[in-house]
């Protein structure tokens, strides 16, 4: 089983961009689960989603503690969360930031990033990240095809207008092209 | 059609198929989308219903007393203060004998205010004459609630049902569910048809007018039998349901590996996969253990239980509710009452889940080993555990 953990800041659409993920992976014939982290729902509070992909269906209905996978939608909220805890050795790491981050830990082993703020201010008119970091995420883990990714989008957010989901799915393409891949050997 | 969808959806799937006239509701965390996805089926015209916008949930159940007593198929869901705002029509629902269907979302109570996830809502209102159903994942939560109609409408039983799913563990947890073809749907459940009351201005009559103790024992009586039909009939709808659906769930307690099984744990609801999960790991360290998933909470099934715990050493009950005033969890001691003077297991209770907390895979293991220690010593040291409580005396974090 995979285990994939998301962190952002509510409206960031880190809930969201669980349920695309299993719809993604149950299109590619896979079981998924997403459960997302019941805190205070608040716009700009810290949010985490969990997200299982297994071959098998999924039995337990539990959150996730040692992710293989991390997907950072917002790096400024490790002043409030610790988004390595519990991390799984040969974790990968992808983040929403402009370059190669500093100060992660060696658990990391792959690292992909995107300036995903960049690609989405100018679509949305704010950081609206969720779709684009799972273009990123397609790219770096080849765990799920940018396709599914797409149907993923159009499926968890259909009853949405037609521009709106032509704007995330193109937010899904280019962060699928811009994201950089970097294999970690640790700190220099 | 597959779709992926969270257990508020998945129950809006299930109420749309199964046809209701009337809906009436109030939102409450976790409930909340429920009505939404169900109130955005009706604006779109995909689901013929009138959709009533009520001001609480007491006037939302009593809407749908006025239109099951007008011979409506009625449907809405609520959660712990919203229900417990609903307690006074509660009552009237069963004891009207009007077959309404709700889903309690379950939630913690307050104080302190917690929004999060807990049975205790729904277990506190054990003894006012409904049926409750427990699920365990979102396909569960469609299917029964389709089932919930037959059960709630069969003439044997009469009775409103409640199909309970844990509040964001299930509520809020998307995955891939098979949605119904309404076709079968309706082959399955035809037409709500009320015999006995049925207010028409043709024909009017007095519903609920005050009534003298010796006929209302015999209708505490009725009431009673028809909740103990409700025990087979479940059986049969559950039976019918799997040979058109292909899915059947047991009936009222789905026993897993439990043939040699010398431990046995008994869930309710959500935790019941992660159990599954856990029983198939000790059997891998040769443990004999295996678990019963209560569905049917009320009426409870004593004679099953006894049946199937027939011989068994230990039995384990994590609750996500408290029993106030019995001091343990609620399953565990109306379990152990419906035991006495059969075969009387080494019986543990353990108390975990509250107010949103998870039951991992760290906790259910945990908890196998607590009762395989209690088989080996042919003693209970410790009655009620309160499993996140007592971290320090367990082997290692309950999230591992």
């Amino acid at each position: 089983m995979i285990e994939i953990r998301i962190h952002g800041r509510g409206g960031q659409g880190a809930v969201m961009a669980s349920k695309i993920l299993v719809s993604a992976a149950v299109l590619e014939g896979k079981h998924g689960s997403a459960i997302p982290d019941f805190t205070f729902e608040r716009r700009g509070a810290p949010v985490k989603a969990f997200v299982k992909i297994d071959d098998q269906y999924i039995r337990e209905k539990t959150q996730v503690y040692t992710p293989e996978f991390l997907i950072v939608l917002d790096p400024s909220i490790k002043t409030a969360v610790d988004y390595y805890e519990g991390i799984a050795d040969n974790c990968t790491l992808v983040i929403n930031y402009p370059k190669l981050p500093g100060d992660v830990p060696e658990k990391v082993k792959t690292i992909g990033y995107v300036d995903a703020n960049k690609i989405t201010i100018p679509l949305f008119g704010m950081p609206m990240v969720n779709t684009c970091m799972l273009g990123a995420f397609a790219k770096v883990t080849g765990l799920i095809s940018l396709d599914s990714i797409k149907h993923g989008i159009s499926e968890i957010m259909e009853g949405m207008k037609d521009e709106m989901l032509e704007k995330n799915i193109h937010a899904a393409e280019v962060g699928y092209k811009e994201a950089v891949i970097v294999e970690y050997k640790g700190r220099d | 059609m597959i779709k992926v969808v969270d257990g508020n959806q998945a129950a809006a799937f299930g109420a749309k198929l199964s046809k209701p006239d009337v809906i009436a509701a109030y939102p409450i965390t976790p409930q909340t989308p429920l009505v939404e996805y169900v109130a955005t089926m009706v604006a779109r015209g995909e689901l013929d219903a009138e959709m009533v916008e009520v001001e609480s949930e007491h006037s939302a159940l009593s809407v749908l007393h006025g239109a099951a007593l007008a011979g409506a198929r009625t449907f809405t869901a609520t959660s712990s203060q919203g229900l417990s705002l609903m307690y006074e029509p509660y009552f009237r629902t069963s004891t009207l004998r009007l077959p309404v269907v709700m889903c309690i979302v379950t939630r913690e109570m307050i104080s302190p205010q917690s929004v999060w996830g807990g049975q205790q809502d729904a277990v506190t209102v054990r003894d006012a004459g409904w049926i409750q159903l427990y699920v365990e994942n979102n396909q569960e939560v469609l299917d029964t609630v389709i089932q919930a109609y037959r059960l709630a409408e069969d003439k044997k039983v009469m009775l409103p049902v409640n199909v309970c799913l844990d509040g964001f563990y299930l509520s809020h947890m998307a995955e891939k569910v098979e949605i119904p073809e309404q076709d079968d749907v309706d082959r399955f459940l035809p037409p709500l048809k009320m015999d006995y009351i049925k207010l028409d201005p043709k024909e009017p009559i007095s519903v609920d007018p005050l009534t003298p103790g010796g006929l209302l024992t015999h209708y505490r009586k009725k009431h009673m039998e028809g909740l103990e039909n409700a025990k087979e009939v479940f059986e049969a709808v559950d039976r019918d349901f799997g040979e058109i659906f292909g899915r059947y769930y047991h009936g009222k307690i789905e026993p897993y590996r439990m043939d040699d099984a010398e431990i046995a744990l008994v869930t309710m609801g959500s935790m019941s996969g992660t159990a599954r999960v856990m029983v198939d790991k000790a059997r891998e360290r040769g443990v004999k253990v295996g678990f019963l998933k209560l569905k049917m909470f009320r009426p409870f099934p004593k004679e099953e239980f006894r049946e199937l715990l027939e011989g068994i050493d230990v039995v384990g009950v994590i609750d996500r509710n408290v029993s106030f005033g019995f001091s343990s969890g609620t399953v565990f001691y109306e379990l152990k009452s419906a035991l006495m003077g059969h075969h009387e297991p080494l019986m543990a209770s353990f108390i975990a889940g509250l107010g949103g907390m998870d039951i991992t895979k760290g906790h259910v293991g945990t908890v196998i080993r607590f009762l395989e220690k209690i088989q080996q010593t042919k003693r209970v040291e410790k009655e009620v555990i309160w499993m996140d409580l007592e971290e320090e005396i367990w082997e290692k974090p309950l999230t591992r």
